[in-house]
């Protein structure tokens, strides 16, 4: 049985735990309405963005001259998973589960005989992924320094692996990002980026014919990159909120289950007390008698 | 007349959403006025200052915006910018 001033200090250092843990959920708590709002507001953008792109490829017709960003290489070899995660920790399985499903995708495709690369946005999947894969990272892109990854960063990243695809590093780029459902539900999801998705078909043009200044293919050269940056950027934020989502959540709990810690320690503290207590009078009363 | 909807967005948010007289957009290819029931064109936008006039003869508006395009459709004109100031 532990002693008594142990258990006090037991107590003493759970309590101060759980003072932190309650201040990071509720630093979570302001940072998760800040950055669900900052989602919301980024979404007509990205929503015309997408109606202009899908109206405008299914205009162009591909050939060896078009961008990369929309025809891709014409391989499928190597494939190049850009891995968004958080810089901080103390949120739950949020990291966790985005690199788990990156592996997941990794190991496939390396059973397809495809190369596999990385490159990383956020510090916190690096430790796993270079366990797994070492010198399979081709860069980590660092978001540490700034408050909070917005579209100055977005774009850094997106020329990067436009400059990469150009020079033939890769030929297909997947993101993996949380994608924020609730508080409480995040979803690690894969997207692939390079070359763009284009839903085919359904496209029916509403007011007939467009003009265009200065024609198709410019304004769609000019689009791709930006679209690109736009989906990156969307992906950033929608990890934002997943990450003070998660933890958000991770916190409460941790602070419940240190409200029962304490529960449990007070009772035995007591428990211990009185049965000293006891035992003292004990030993006076027999002392006592026995005279 | 009618009046022309206009967007003006921008990667953050949504920067306004209003029923305007004309606004004159610093097209590629040369500025043009779009009024309500323009013709549809698409057209990317070159780094300079956007005239918004929100009631006929009014003394314009301007907002500079950086990098994008704009949109004239049925339902009004979309300017979709990477920056504005």
């Amino acid at each position: 049985m532990a002693s008594l001033k142990e258990l006090k200090d037991r107590i003493a250092s759970v309590k101060s735990t759980q003072k932190i843990t309650k201040a990071k959920k509720m630093v979570a708590a302001a940072k998760l309405r800040r950055a669900q709002m900052a989602a919301e507001a980024a979404r007509p953008y990205a929503e015309q963005m997408e109606k202009v792109m899908t109206s405008l490829a299914s205009k162009v017709s591909i050939d060896e001259n078009s961008s990369k960003l929309l025809a891709g290489t014409g391989k499928r070899d190597t494939h190049l998973l850009v891995v968004a995660t958080s810089d901080r920790g103390l949120c739950g399985a949020f990291n966790a589960n985005i690199v788990k499903e990156a592996r997941v995708t990794a190991e496939r495709l390396i059973a397809e005989g495809h190369k596999v690369l990385f490159y990383m946005v956020g510090r916190k999947g690096i430790p796993i992924i270079k366990r797994f894969y070492p010198d399979q990272i081709l860069k980590h892109f660092d978001t540490s320094n700034v408050k909070a990854p917005g579209f100055e960063e977005a774009k850094a990243i997106a020329e990067d692996l436009t400059t990469m695809v150009e020079a033939g590093q890769f030929d297909v780029a997947h993101l993996f990002y949380g994608k924020f459902r609730s508080a409480l539900v995040q979803e690690p999801t894969v997207q692939q980026i390079i070359p763009i998705a284009v839903a085919n078909g359904a496209v029916t043009e509403a007011g007939g014919a467009v003009e265009y200044e200065p024609d198709e293919e410019e304004i769609l050269a000019e689009l791709l990159p930006r679209n690109l940056t736009t989906q990156i950027f969307g992906a950033l934020l929608e990890n934002m909120a997943s990450e003070q989502g998660a933890s958000m959540t991770a916190m409460d709990n941790a602070t419940r289950n240190a409200g029962d810690l304490i529960d449990n320690l007070t009772i035995v503290y007591n428990r211990s007390r009185q049965a000293a207590i006891t035992t003292e009078l004990i030993e006076i009363i027999a002392g006592a008698e026995a005279l | 007349m009618a009046n022309l909807h206009f967007e003006l967005v921008t990667p953050e948010k949504l920067v306004r959403s209003e029923d305007v007289y004309m606004v004159v957009v610093p097209g590629t290819e040369g500025d043009m006025g779009v009024l309500a029931d323009h013709a549809p064109v698409m057209s990317t936008i070159r780094d300079a200052d956007l005239l918004v006039y929100t009631s006929e003869g009014a003394t314009p508006e301007t907002i500079s915006v950086q990098g994008g395009f704009a949109q004239v459709d049925e339902k009004g004109l979309t300017v979709l910018a990477e920056a504005i100031s």
